[in-house]
């Protein structure tokens, strides 16, 4: 592809201490596309997340945003620059109220108008959540936690929502309702990088994922391939 | 309402269990209050002339409260109580007896044994106030009926009226304060040139007299009859008819009657009154300063007493004759500079270190970073430079053009004061607000999401850390002048303690919170070296500040003063509770429960 990536590593490695956890990892996330990050436990998901987020800097490698490297570059830089995370399990400040959560989602800008103008759209988006705002966040139920944890992402006006393990902790109808939630917003235009245990289900609405295992990259590939192969479907999707 | 009602115990149908051990929490906390000392201490303050010394109230409080927990029944759904009657009078009555018995057993063990080596109270000072100096027989003879009538009394208080029990309340607490603000009332009134009305509340040697504690006491009784509602009625319908404009103009008034209050108030008040009050000031700042670390970023720092000194010892050094190695004289106003400088450094240098630690580690390190300081101070190594532990005396008044601000003269002290808690709580309130405040909140509740959010969490609890510092220095600079030493001793980690208490007690994060809890912990109690407006209680203060440290942790987590979400988060189940139990919500649950 010509176009520049909006994410990349570029052949990443990160240590926690002596311990190698990412291992010579490539990636890339184009504007607009719904990719998804495959692994078992301790596999290096959350690791690469906070990479991408520069909550970790690589030990060696490079992390990429619209083509520029920003391994040195803060946290505050990428939300900044149209990089943000739901984090797993939402982590909603709970004893804030709903309203405050929004706003802390929109932190580092400043434009009044324009974060009015947001809260606005997350209030249609989401109208359970505009009955809500006075209230505080850990008195929601799951799937209105889900949506405020989605909304208080978006207020940052991001370019591409990295989600960690979206479907995790939620009732069975509420992941198929978020999974829908998810591609609403991806048919915005919105790019979506999502790491999930629930392969099935990510690999069925995304464009292309990738395998990890033990920090490598197994297996890179189209979502429809990689549903199709055989290796996953034994190791993933419980098939032999 | 005595009669016993329909469907009420039978008299002697008893949990005899539950009487015995509440009575006998009963008897073993007279004994326990009696052998701390408190009574025997503090029989010299008296209260009511010749009929109550604040020492025997300390032992009579006990059986009441015991007699009325012992009678509260526990309502549960489903189940209908019994209704209240002679048998719950009963309960109260032998608890009460039983509290007695306690102290009986304590007078005859008196007599009879010495056991004056491990309990210093065990004296014959002890014996001559519970016989009342008579022999023990008249003492039994006294305190089994007041146990057990103020035990009835307690029990009593369940089967009465509302209204009335309100009187009383109103009678009781009426009095006792009146009875501790003698001094400030004694104060006020030659500041107002009305000794004659001193005269005719109090005696001459200390307590009110017999008739005017009967005039206040009923006078106080009607004052709920009088009001009886219609203040209620009058604030619900204020608050639902004001306009915003109104609301601030009404919040205006108030502050500029506090305000002018506060400026003219001290030229009415006598010397000890204007001390405590500046004292009351001092900790305030530090509590403002502490508010900010603890209350907003939720860092708990058991330190802080080491900007406290930085503050102090800077002053010093800049400031007195007798710095033992670099004396420049200068003038308060410079040192205050060099002093924000200062306290900014040492809020970096603490802070940098153990920023990036959570909780309890955080807690524990900054402790040790606390005493760190102080024994820096004190060390033979600083001694050349600092005074080690003789300190640096000599440190002179402040001058202020026309006027000067010298401990002599505490009212000028308490201007001081004044001026920088304005500017403390000025600072607080536009920090709660603005988006460092906000900041500080989502580190308080989650500081990896926080970070996510794109907050530098680094830098924002390092400004907590600083600007707490240069709060807590300002009070220490003020100090210096105030006293004109300072010693490594001043510094000691109970300031620190005491200064968390007074932010915990007054409410985490509320800044009226914050005022309340020094005006009363401080002003009341006293702080670590300074006595409060009960200065017989200095032996007894730390006693004092751990039960109600433990009172308000299990009754009213969120401080006397809290702001809404402390409310909110602290008593939300509780309320949740309530709206389950259904048909019996009150109207107070039902208006949370709309809230919520």
């Amino acid at each position: 592809m010509t176009e520049t990536a909006l994410l990349e590593f570029r052949s990443v490695n990160t240590h926690y201490g002596a311990v190698h956890i990412l291992k010579d990892v490539d990636l890339a996330i184009y504007p607009g596309e719904m990719v998804c990050l495959l692994g078992g436990n301790a596999s290096g998901k959350s690791t690469t997340l906070k990479t991408l987020l520069g909550m970790v800097t690589p030990t060696s490698g490079h992390v990429l945003l619209d083509g520029e490297v920003v391994n040195d570059k803060p946290t505050s830089y990428r939300v900044t620059n149209g990089v943000t995370m739901v984090p797993e399990n939402r982590r909603l400040f709970k004893r804030l109220t709903v309203k405050e959560n929004l706003e802390l989602g929109a932190y580092l800008r400043d434009d009044r108008e324009g974060i009015e103008e947001d809260l606005e759209n997350i209030y249609e988006l989401f109208p359970r959540v505009k009955e809500r705002l006075s209230q505080k966040a850990g008195t929601l139920s799951g799937g209105e936690q889900q949506m405020v944890a989605i909304g208080r992402a978006l207020m940052s006006r991001p370019r591409v929502l990295l989600m960690d393990e979206p479907s995790m902790g939620l009732a069975p109808a509420l992941v198929q309702q978020n999974f829908e939630l998810i591609q609403q917003i991806h048919e915005e235009g919105m790019a979506i990088f999502m790491v999930e245990q629930n392969a099935n289900m990510a690999l069925s609405i995304a464009d292309r994922g990738w395998v990890l295992q033990t920090g490598r990259v197994v297996l890179d590939d189209t979502a429809e391939a990689l549903l199709a192969n055989p290796e996953l479907r034994s190791s993933y999707l419980g098939e032999s | 309402m005595m009669t016993v009602a329909l469907g009420s115990r039978k008299l002697f149908d008893q949990n005899w269990k539950r009487i015995l051990f509440w009575g006998g929490i009963c008897a073993l906390s007279q004994v326990f209050i009696c052998l701390v000392g408190l009574p025997s201490e503090l029989n010299r303050r008296i209260l009511i002339e010749s009929t109550l010394s604040l020492g025997y109230l300390f032992i009579l409080w006990i059986p009441l409260v015991f007699g009325y927990i012992v009678s509260k029944m526990v309502e549960l759904e489903g189940i209908e109580n019994p209704k209240p009657g002679a048998a719950d009078l009963l309960s109260g009555a032998l608890t009460g007896l039983i509290g007695s018995l306690g102290l009986v057993l304590l007078m005859l063990g008196i007599e009879n044994l010495d056991m004056r080596d491990p309990l210093i109270n065990w004296n014959p000072k002890l014996f001559r106030l519970l016989t009342f100096e008579n022999s023990i027989a008249f003492g039994s003879l006294v305190w089994i009926p007041v146990g057990v009538g103020l035990g009835t009394f307690g029990a009593f208080l369940h089967q009465i009226s509302a209204q009335i029990r309100k009187m009383i309340t109103y009678a009781t607490f009426g009095l006792f304060s009146f009875a501790i603000l003698e001094d400030v009332i004694d104060d006020l009134s030659e500041g107002f040139r009305l000794e004659w009305l001193n005269d005719l509340i109090y005696a001459k040697k200390g307590g009110m007299t017999v008739t005017s504690t009967i005039i206040i006491a009923v006078l106080l009784a009607l004052l709920p009859l009088l009001v009886r509602g219609k203040l209620k009625t009058k604030v619900a319908t204020y608050r639902s008819d004001v306009t915003p404009e109104g609301k601030r103009r009404n919040s205006i008034i108030l502050f500029s009657t506090i305000a002018v209050l506060v400026i003219v108030l001290p030229w009415f008040l006598g010397g000890i009154v204007n001390e405590l009050l500046a004292n009351v000031g001092l900790f305030l700042l530090l509590a403002l300063g502490l508010n900010i670390v603890v209350g907003l970023a939720g860092l708990l720092d058991l330190g802080y007493v080491a900007f406290f000194a930085v503050g102090g010892y800077t002053t010093a050094v800049f400031t007195s004759p007798n710095s033992p190695w670099f004396s420049p004289e200068t003038h308060f106003g410079i040192s205050l500079l060099v002093v924000v400088v200062m306290a900014t450094l040492a809020g970096l240098l603490i802070g940098a270190p153990v920023i990036r630690m959570r909780g309890d580690y955080l807690a524990i390190v900054t402790l040790g970073f606390g005493e760190i300081i102080r024994l820096l101070f004190l060390s033979d190594w600083l001694k050349p430079y600092l005074g080690g532990s003789q300190g640096i005396t000599n440190i002179p008044a402040i001058d202020l053009g026309p006027w000067e601000v010298r401990g002599a003269d505490p009212r000028s002290v308490f201007y001081m004061v004044l001026a920088f808690c304005v500017i403390a709580i000025y600072i607080s309130w536009r920090l709660q607000g603005s988006r460092l405040g906000r900041a500080w909140m989502a580190i308080r509740e989650d500081e990896s999401v926080a970070e996510v959010m794109g907050i530098n969490t680094v830098n924002s609890k390092l400004m907590a850390f600083v600007v707490g510092a240069v709060l807590a220095s300002f009070s220490g600079a003020v100090l210096a002048a105030k006293v004109g030493s300072v010693f490594p001793k001043s510094f000691e980690i109970l300031v620190s303690i005491i200064i968390l208490v007074v932010v915990i007690v007054g409410g985490m994060g509320s800044i009226t919170g914050v005022m309340v809890g020094s005006l009363v912990l401080i002003g009341i109690l006293g702080g670590p070296r300074q006595p409060g407006l009960l200065q017989e209680f200095q032996n007894y203060k730390l006693l004092i500040y751990g039960a109600l440290l433990v009172f308000m942790m299990l009754k009213r987590p969120e401080g006397l003063v809290p702001t809404a979400r402390r409310t909110r988060e602290l008593h939300q189940e509780e309320y949740l509770q309530d709206a389950w139990l259904g048909d019996d919500e009150t109207e107070e649950t039902k208006e949370v429960g709309e809230k919520l």
